[in-house]
């Protein structure tokens, strides 16, 4: 039996349709050939590595969940899967996936114009233009209501000024989807979205270094400093915060999957090593303490995958509301990281190196846990829901 | 251009294979398609796509889960898929096999021209590797076996191949059939798309009888080689684990010359 139906605890594999697992298995493969090789030098090195997006876009991993524009149309569940399988490799990988498809690709589908649709989605979708999204700035992360970037019409031209921090990819993005406030018609500011060309003069986006997390992908620091648009560069559709957060729930939802393929990856490598690690004559795998770590382990990885999938299905359905994204997020994340730092304890000192997998989800899994919604606002959701109380501030 | 790829529906090697009367015994969920041929398939989408046009129709001699290989070839970028699948096939060796797929290239050849013939190097589960050479035979077609490189110019197909320690570049003039070795390309890992384009592609099933095919040549009854006995190998011997204390090199070294490996 291969390690993937041993750990398969409650046979969620027969839960999958026949082209669900086809679509997961080709994920798999492109992890096992394009990432796993190179990914301990790429995060050692931090390097994020672009020369295999093409090849994700040659998949339709880019936008895979949107309809049209050259995008792959695919379920939730598959887009789920999908996630699981790139982040077995490395979070800073699904990042990237998530960063173009979830936040840049969707805020343009969802807010953008048809012709903001038609001239920027079929790029992005081939993985020819590089998208990004700025929403989070350096004094407002979980409250971007109090953002500071603000956003004038004059003279037929919108003028940005402000900063944005923990923008993934954008010193690579070729176009940055910004989220400022500007006035509406009542003269009351509003939180609207900017497409904004990133070889405009004023953007200039620098990579937050060094950094212990997400070592293969890119974060940055972004400056506006009296960037020039066109009056049509304004994303028409969803005014006032709802816009940026459509895209977050739909990144949130892809993280709810992702983590689990950092846990799975955690526990498998664990898994392996237990059985050849010899200390006092016997396999690691052959002590009580051991068994119990990797049981508690398969155990939590599986109940989180069974959670995923019942989401997944949900949101197929359109009955996925606000408060399940938000369990998932923070089930996925709380688990994830338990498991990848329960499977380095498996690894011994040798779990320190980056010859094995766990303890680099683990540092991986620190912002995870945090972006899209710390552990912290997610809770406050949940708390939320059940009491009827928003207890945010 | 036109090419045909032959594809065979085989175990899983991954999986536990199970023996009755002699024959594999093959459950649908665990087959797949052979591993090799995917190269032969991946051959012969780049070259149809160099030539700007042209198709590729996927053919394979099996039972009805040998759907399960054509759906592989869709997945990558077929164009055409075709069972070929008859109760009177069963228990074919590789001249009923080579029979088979001769009568359906044919077949494939008096719609509309067909260009090349492309195999991968071998059947995972076989190991017999002379298909294609038996199937140039019955065509009366140049084959070329094995290989690494493929070159397509002015009518011909100009080979690189490599056995020990030579290299050899052979040519032969189309209508050829073609095989690949596992060396020759990566094949494509298939998109989305066309996954889903797959699950609902439809295939032709040709039967014994659509082809032609006389009983004495295909199936038991033309069977030249009869398979005396087949049974799982017995799993391997425990791991033998020598602690370094310095002469780990010599057990290392003992061990291999102990078991005629050097």
């Amino acid at each position: 039996m291969s390690t993937a139906a041993l750990t398969d605890l409650f046979d969620v594999e027969s839960e999958l349709a026949p082209h669900e697992r086809e679509t997961r298995d080709t994920v798999r493969a492109f992890v096992d050939v394009e990432i796993r090789p190179h990914i301990a030098r790429w995060f050692a090195d931090a390097y994020f590595p672009r020369e295999i997006v093409p090849a994700m876009a040659g998949l339709g991993l880019l936008g895979m969940h949107l309809e049209g524009y050259g995008c792959a149309g695919r379920s939730a569940v598959e887009y789920g899967l999908a996630m699981q399988e790139i982040e077995a490799g490395d979070s800073g990988l699904r990042t990237f996936v998530s960063v173009q498809g979830s936040l840049a690709m969707t805020a343009i589908a969802k807010n953008g114009s048809e012709e903001q649709r038609q001239r920027w989605l079929p790029g992005m979708a081939a993985g020819e233009i590089i998208g990004c999204f700025g929403l989070t700035e350096p004094t407002a992360g979980s409250d971007p209501g109090t953002m500071a970037t603000t956003a004038v019409l004059t003279g037929g031209e919108w003028v940005l000024n402000g900063a944005k921090r923990w923008i993934g990819l954008a010193s690579i993005a070729d176009v940055a989807v910004i989220w400022a406030k500007a006035l509406s018609d009542d003269g009351t500011p509003q939180v609207r979205g900017f497409l904004v060309p990133t070889a405009t003069p004023g953007f200039t986006a620098t990579p937050i270094e060094p950094k212990l997390s997400m070592r293969a992908s890119i974060q940055c620091d972004i400056e506006l400093t009296d960037v020039r648009l066109p009056e049509d560069a304004i994303l028409p559709h969803n005014p006032g915060l709802r816009g940026p957060f459509a895209c977050l729930n739909e990144a949130r939802y892809g993280i709810v999957w992702g983590a689990l393929g950092a846990a799975r990856d955690s526990l498998e490598a664990a898994l392996a090593y237990s059985a050849e690690r010899l200390q006092f004559g016997k396999p690691l795998a052959a002590y009580q303490l051991t068994q119990e770590k990797l049981a508690n382990m398969a155990l939590a990885v599986a109940q989180a995958q069974l959670v995923a999938l019942r989401l997944g299905r949900l949101k197929d359905e359109g009955r996925l509301d606000r408060h399940m994204i938000s369990a998932g997020k923070l089930n996925s994340c709380r688990v994830a990281i338990e498991v990848a730092r329960q499977a380095r304890t498996i690894l011994g000192g040798n779990g320190i190196t980056l010859d094995h997998s766990p303890l680099r989800h683990a540092n991986n899994l620190e912002s995870v846990r945090t972006y899209e919604g710390t552990d912290e606002v997610h809770t406050l959701v949940l708390g939320q829901h059940l009491t009827g109380i928003a207890a945010f501030r | 251009m036109r090419i045909v790829v032959t594809v065979k529906y085989v175990p899983d090697i991954a999986s536990d294979r199970g023996f009755q009367d002699c024959r594999v015994v093959r459950t649908p969920a665990e087959g797949t398609i052979n591993e090799l041929d995917e190269n032969a398939i991946e051959a012969a989408l780049q070259l149809v796509e160099a030539a700007g046009e042209g198709e590729v129709v996927a053919v394979s001699v099996a039972g009805p889960d040998g759907a399960v290989a054509l759906r592989k070839a869709f997945q990558m970028g077929a164009h055409r898929g075709v069972l070929v699948s008859d109760d009177a096939l069963a228990g074919s060796d590789y001249f009923g096999t080579a029979a088979a797929l001769a009568a359906t290239v044919e077949r494939l050849n008096a719609d509309a021209p067909v260009d090349l013939v492309i195999t991968g190097m071998a059947a995972l589960d076989g190991l017999g590797s002379v298909v294609p050479t038996l199937l140039a035979a019955h065509l009366g077609w140049p084959a070329l076996n094995l290989a690494k490189k493929v070159a397509l110019a002015d009518g011909a197909v100009t080979i690189t191949r490599e056995a020990d320690d030579v290299t050899e570049e052979l040519s032969a003039r189309l209508p050829l059939v073609l095989s690949v070795a596992d060396t020759a390309n990566k094949p494509r890992l298939p998109n989305f798309k066309l996954i889903m384009a797959a699950r609902t592609k439809e295939y032709e099933t040709w039967s014994a009888a659509d082809l032609a095919l006389k009983p004495d040549a295909v199936g038991q009854a033309g069977a030249r080689t009869e398979t005396l006995s087949a049974a799982p190998r017995p799993p391997r011997d425990e791991v033998e684990l020598v602690t370094d204390k310095g002469e780990g090199g010599k057990a290392l070294a003992a061990f291999l010359i102990r078991n005629d490996l050097v």
